[in-house]
C-alpha cells in the first residue's frame, strides 16, 4: 500500500499542502470561495518541532485505533490494504477517534451533508485522495509540495530505497577506508 | 502543460511556441508549470513580510493565526500589500516620466544633438495651460521652463498636482471630499511606503484611501507628464499605418528589436537606423538593410510617432528571439524577462541592456545616457550589424504572420478627426453617445499573462464590446493583441462592430478600436474623458459617463496602479484574475462595492472575457439610464459575429484614414 511519506528536513512550512488538501475536498475550484466554505478544512497539518516543520496526516494504520473505537462504523476500511475511510453521514461527533488517534490527525469539523443536526461537527481526516489516486494522480498535498518534502510511495519500496542508500554510503566508506 | 492552457488565437505565437518546445527551449509557460501550484497565501494576499519578527501568515481557515505577531489582521495585511504594489506601479510610470523630462531639459539647453523639440503645438498648449510666457521667446526657453515646472511636480511639497486642474470641477470636488487629491508624485509614494512599515497605518480602510491617492499621483502625475513631455520632445502622434506580429522580422536584413518602455533611446535608434554610414556597414556585411521593430511599450512609443512595426507583445519576447532572426534585442526597463539572456546560448541574438537602472546577468551592457544618445544608438546598431554574419540560417524560423494596423490616436487627434481641422470638437462623439448610435466608450488595456492563453481574453472582450456599439480605446500589450487580430483597422468596423459604431467609423474613417499608445498613455484616456465631460451632455464628473475599463490578462504591479487610478477617477474597471486581496473579505468588499460611495466606481474581477464585457456593457447601460439617455439605436443580436463572416470593407473607408505614411 502506498502511503504519504514526509521528510521534515525538506519541509519549508509553506503550508501549500494544507491549501491543496482543502481545495481537493472542496465543492468549488475557486480559492477565494473555498476558504469561505465552512466545511473546507485541510486534513494535513504542519506542526513545528525543534526548529523543523513536520507535515502530519492520517497514517492509515493497519490496526487502526480509530476504526476500533468508532461506535457507528463511520470509520472503516474496505480491505487490509485500503485506506481508512470516514463517512460523515454516519458520524455522531462523539470524538472517540480523535482521542484514540496516536498522531492527533483526526479532527471534528463542520459537516458537509451529515446526519448531525445544527452546528454539530463530524469527523474529518485524510482519505488518501482516493478519487485522485484512482485517476492516476498523486494525493493533492504531495502534488502541491514545491520541495518534494511529501512523497507518495509504497512503504516497502521506501524501505528498500533506504537500504540502497545505506548500502551506497557503506560502500563509499569501504572505498575510502581501505586499499 | 496541457495544450488548451496556452493555445493562443495568435498563430504566430503557437507556431514558435511549439517549435521552442520541440527543440527544448524553455519559455515562460515551462517556468509557470514548474511554479505550479502557486502559493495560495500569495494569491490571497495574507502573507506579510514587512518586518522580520515575521514572516507572518493568516490562516485562511480561521483555525490558526488570525493576526500577525504585531497584531495586524488579514484586512490590514491585505490592504498594506496592495498599497506596496500600487507604489511600485506608480513609481515605474513616474520614473519613466522623469527620464523624459530630463531629455526635454537637455534639448532645451542645447546639450544634446539627438533631442529636438518636435511637438511645438503641444509645447505651446502646455505653456499656455501652465502660465508659461511665450511671447517672443524661443521654443527652447519655453521648453526649459516647462521641464523645470514639471520636474517640480515630483518633489512638490505644497498644494496638489497641477494636472488635477484638467479634471472636471465636479470630479475635483469628489476627490477633495474624500481627501484623495495627490500632492507631489514622489511624496505620495514615499509617504505611502512609510505607512506600510511595521506599526504605522493599520486601519485597512485608511490604507485603501492611501492606495487611491498613490495611484492618482500616477495617472494624473507621472504617467500624464510622461505622455505630455514625450509629445513635446518626440512629436505628437498622428494616425498612421503600420504592421504587427513576428512576420515583420526580415530574412535578409539586420533585425533589431527594442523592448521595454522608455522612448528616450528607442526614438533615437529610429533616427540612427537610417544613418548612411550604418546602412553602408550593413550592406558590407551582406544585409539588405536595417529592420527595426519593437516589443511591449517601447514599441508602442515608436509605433505611435514613427510607424515602426511591432514584433509582438509581452509573452512574445522570448518567441521573437526564438525565431533565430534577431541580431540585437535592445532592452531598457519594465516587463523584460531576465530569461532573455539565457536564450543567447541557443541563438546568435545579443541581448543589450541599456538602462543605468536595470542590469541583466549575461546581457551585453551598453549604458545609455541622454547626453550621448545618438552615439550610443549608433554603437548598439553597429553591434547588431556585426552580429548579422553570425546568424545561423538553419535556425531561422520567421512565421509568415503579420497584420495591418492603424495607430496614433491621442486626445488631441480625436478632437481633429471628429470635428475637422477648423472646428476640432468632441461634439460628434458626445452626440453619438447621446443619440444611442454609440453605447459608450471602453478602455481595454494591460498585459499578457501565461495563466491565460496569449491574447484570447483581450480579443474576445474587445470584439464583444464593439459588437455591442462600444467604441474601444487601447494601450500597451492589449492594443498589440487586438492589432494582431486585425481589430485596429477600419475594415474591422465592417466585420465586427455593431451597426451604430459602424456608421461612426465609416463617417469619420477610424477603426472601431483606437490605439492610444503605451501604458503611460493610459493618461490620454483620462484627458479624453475630461474632454467628453467638458463637451457636455453626458455628465459633470467621470463617474457619470457611460464608460468602463478592463485589463483582462493583467499581471504587472503597474496594472494595479492603473486600475486603481481609473477606479479612483470614477471609472468602473473589470480585471481578469482577481487582485491579491481575497484573503480579506473586508478589503474585497471595499474594492468591489464600497468604493462606489467614495469614488463613484468599483473594481470587478471576471476572468471570462464575454462575462467581463457583459459587466462593462451593463455598467454603461446603467450610466445611460441615470443620464436619461435612450437605449442603443440599433438592436444587437445576441450571437456574436464570427471572424469567418464575409468582410465588407469599403475602399473609401481605407482612404479615409488618409494620414498613413
Amino acid at each position: 500500500m502506498k502511503r504519504i511519506v514526509a521528510d521534515p528536513r525538506k519541509c519549508l512550512a509553506c503550508r501549500g499542502c494544507e491549501l491543496a488538501c482543502a481545495m481537493a475536498h472542496a465543492s468549488t475550484d475557486d480559492l477565494a470561495r473555498m476558504i469561505a466554505e465552512q466545511a473546507s478544512k485541510p486534513r494535513i497539518y504542519i506542526e513545528s518541532a525543534g526548529g523543523l516543520a513536520v507535515p502530519l496526516q492520517c497514517r492509515h494504520c493497519d490496526d487502526a485505533p480509530c476504526v476500533r473505537v468508532c461506535p457507528t462504523s463511520a470509520l472503516s476500511r474496505q480491505g487490509p490494504t485500503a485506506p481508512v475511510r470516514s463517512d460523515q453521514t454516519k458520524c455522531i461527533g462523539c470524538a472517540f477517534c480523535v482521542e484514540a488517534c496516536p498522531f492527533g490527525v483526526i479532527r471534528l469539523a463542520a459537516a458537509r451533508g451529515s446526519a448531525v443536526l445544527g452546528n454539530g461537527k463530524v469527523v474529518l481526516k485524510c482519505d488518501l485522495c482516493e478519487t485522485r489516486v484512482a485517476q492516476g494522480l498523486a494525493p493533492a498535498c504531495v502534488a502541491a509540495c514545491p520541495v518534494s518534502a511529501l512523497r507518495f510511495e509504497d512503504v516497502d519500496q521506501g524501505a528498500k530505497n533506504a537500504r540502497v542508500r545505506t548500502a551506497m554510503a557503506a560502500l563509499a566508506g569501504f572505498a575510502d577506508g581501505r586499499e | 502543460m496541457a495544450e488548451r492552457q496556452w493555445r493562443s488565437i495568435d498563430i504566430a505565437t503557437n507556431e514558435i511556441r511549439e517549435y521552442a518546445s520541440k527543440v527544448g527551449i524553455e519559455t515562460a509557460w515551462d517556468r509557470l508549470e514548474a511554479q505550479e501550484p502557486q502559493c495560495g497565501f500569495g494569491k490571497l494576499g495574507i502573507c506579510c513580510r514587512n518586518c522580520l519578527m515575521g514572516p507572518c501568515r493568516i490562516d485562511p481557515f480561521g483555525d490558526g493565526a488570525r493576526e500577525g505577531i504585531c497584531g495586524a489582521t488579514a484586512d490590514t495585511i491585505v490592504a498594506r500589500n496592495l498599497l506596496k504594489h500600487i507604489c511600485a506601479g506608480s513609481a515605474a510610470h513616474s520614473d519613466h516620466g522623469r527620464e523624459v523630462i530630463h531629455a526635454l531639459l537637455l534639448a532645451a539647453e542645447g546639450k544634446s544633438e539627438a533631442y529636438k523639440i518636435r511637438g511645438r503645438s503641444k509645447l505651446y498648449a502646455l505653456a499656455d495651460e501652465f502660465g508659461i510666457a511665450r511671447d517672443g521667446r524661443s521654443d527652447e526657453a519655453i521648453a526649459k521652463d516647462l521641464a523645470l515646472l514639471l520636474l517640480g511636480e515630483f518633489g512638490r511639497q505644497e498644494g496638489t498636482l497641477l494636472n488635477l486642474a484638467r479634471a472636471p470641477e465636479q470630479q475635483r470636488k469628489n476627490w477633495e471630499a474624500v481627501g484623495a487629491c495627490p500632492r507631489g508624485i514622489d511624496r505620495e509614494i514615499v509617504t505611502a511606503l512609510h505607512t506600510t512599515t511595521v506599526g504605522v497605518d493599520n486601519d485597512p480602510e485608511h490604507i485603501l484611501m492611501t492606495c487611491a491617492r498613490a495611484a492618482l499621483a500616477d495617472g494624473w502625475g507621472g504617467s500624464m507628464i510622461a505622455s505630455d513631455v514625450s509629445d513635446v520632445l518626440f512629436g505628437e502622434p498622428q494616425p498612421l499605418r503600420s504592421r504587427v506580429n513576428l512576420g515583420v522580422l526580415k530574412e535578409d536584413e539586420v533585425n533589431i528589436l527594442v523592448h521595454g518602455h522608455e522612448p528616450t533611446l528607442s526614438d533615437v535608434i529610429v533616427a540612427a537606423a537610417s544613418d548612411p554610414e550604418l546602412l553602408a556597414l550593413a550592406s558590407a556585411k551582406g544585409a539588405k538593410g536595417i529592420n527595426l521593430a519593437g516589443i511591449c511599450c517601447t514599441a508602442n512609443e515608436i509605433l505611435m510617432r514613427h510607424g515602426v512595426p511591432i514584433a509582438g507583445n509581452f509573452l512574445q519576447q522570448e518567441l521573437a528571439v526564438a525565431t533565430g532572426a534577431v541580431e540585437v534585442m535592445l532592452i531598457d526597463v519594465q516587463c523584460v524577462f531576465p530569461a532573455l539572456a539565457e536564450l543567447q546560448s541557443c541563438f546568435h541574438t545579443k541581448v543589450v541592456s541599456t538602462s543605468p537602472k536595470a542590469r541583466f546577468p549575461g546581457a551585453v551592457h551598453i549604458e545609455f545616457h541622454e547626453d550621448a544618445a545618438y552615439e550610443t544608438a549608433k554603437e548598439i546598431i553597429r553591434v547588431a550589424i556585426e552580429n548579422y554574419p553570425n546568424r545561423d540560417r538553419a535556425k531561422v524560423k520567421i512565421p509568415r504572420v503579420e497584420e495591418k494596423l492603424v495607430a496614433g490616436f491621442t486626445t488631441e487627434v480625436v478632437h481633429r478627426i471628429l470635428g475637422g481641422r477648423y472646428r476640432p470638437s468632441y461634439r460628434p462623439l458626445n452626440d453619438g453617445i447621446q443619440a444611442g448610435r454609440l453605447r459608450g466608450v471602453a478602455g481595454v488595456v494591460g498585459c499578457n499573462n501565461p495563466r491565460f492563453p496569449v491574447d484570447n481574453c483581450h480579443v474576445e472582450l474587445v470584439k464583444e464590446l464593439i459588437r455591442n456599439e462600444v467604441l474601444v480605446v487601447q494601450t500597451g500589450c492589449s492594443a498589440i493583441a487586438c492589432a494582431k487580430a486585425g481589430l485596429l483597422t477600419p475594415e474591422a468596423a465592417m466585420k465586427f462592430a455593431g451597426k451604430g459604431l459602424q456608421e461612426i467609423c465609416r463617417a469619420v474613417g477610424i477603426p472601431p478600436v483606437l490605439h492610444v499608445g503605451s501604458c503611460v498613455d493610459n493618461s490620454r484616456i483620462l484627458t479624453a474623458c475630461a474632454e467628453m465631460v467638458k463637451e457636455g451632455g453626458i455628465g459633470t464628473s467621470f463617474d457619470k459617463l457611460p464608460v468602463a475599463g478592463a485589463a483582462p490578462e493583467w499581471m504587472s504591479e503597474k496594472a494595479i496602479a492603473i486600475g486603481m487610478y481609473f477606479v479612483a477617477s470614477g471609472i468602473f474597471v473589470v480585471i481578469g484574475q482577481p487582485l491579491p486581496v481575497q484573503g480579506s473579505p473586508m478589503v474585497t468588499e471595499f474594492l468591489t462595492k464600497t468604493m462606489e460611495k467614495q469614488f463613484g466606481a468599483t473594481w470587478a474581477f471576471e476572468a471570462d472575457p464575454i462575462k467581463a464585457a457583459r459587466l462593462m456593457i451593463d455598467h454603461i447601460d446603467r450610466k445611460r439610464r441615470e443620464l436619461g439617455l435612450p437605449g442603443p439605436m440599433y438592436e444587437v443580436p445576441y450571437a456574436p459575429k464570427t471572424a469567418e463572416e464575409e468582410p465588407r470593407a469599403r475602399p473609401e473607408v481605407l482612404e479615409a484614414v488618409g494620414a498613413g505614411r
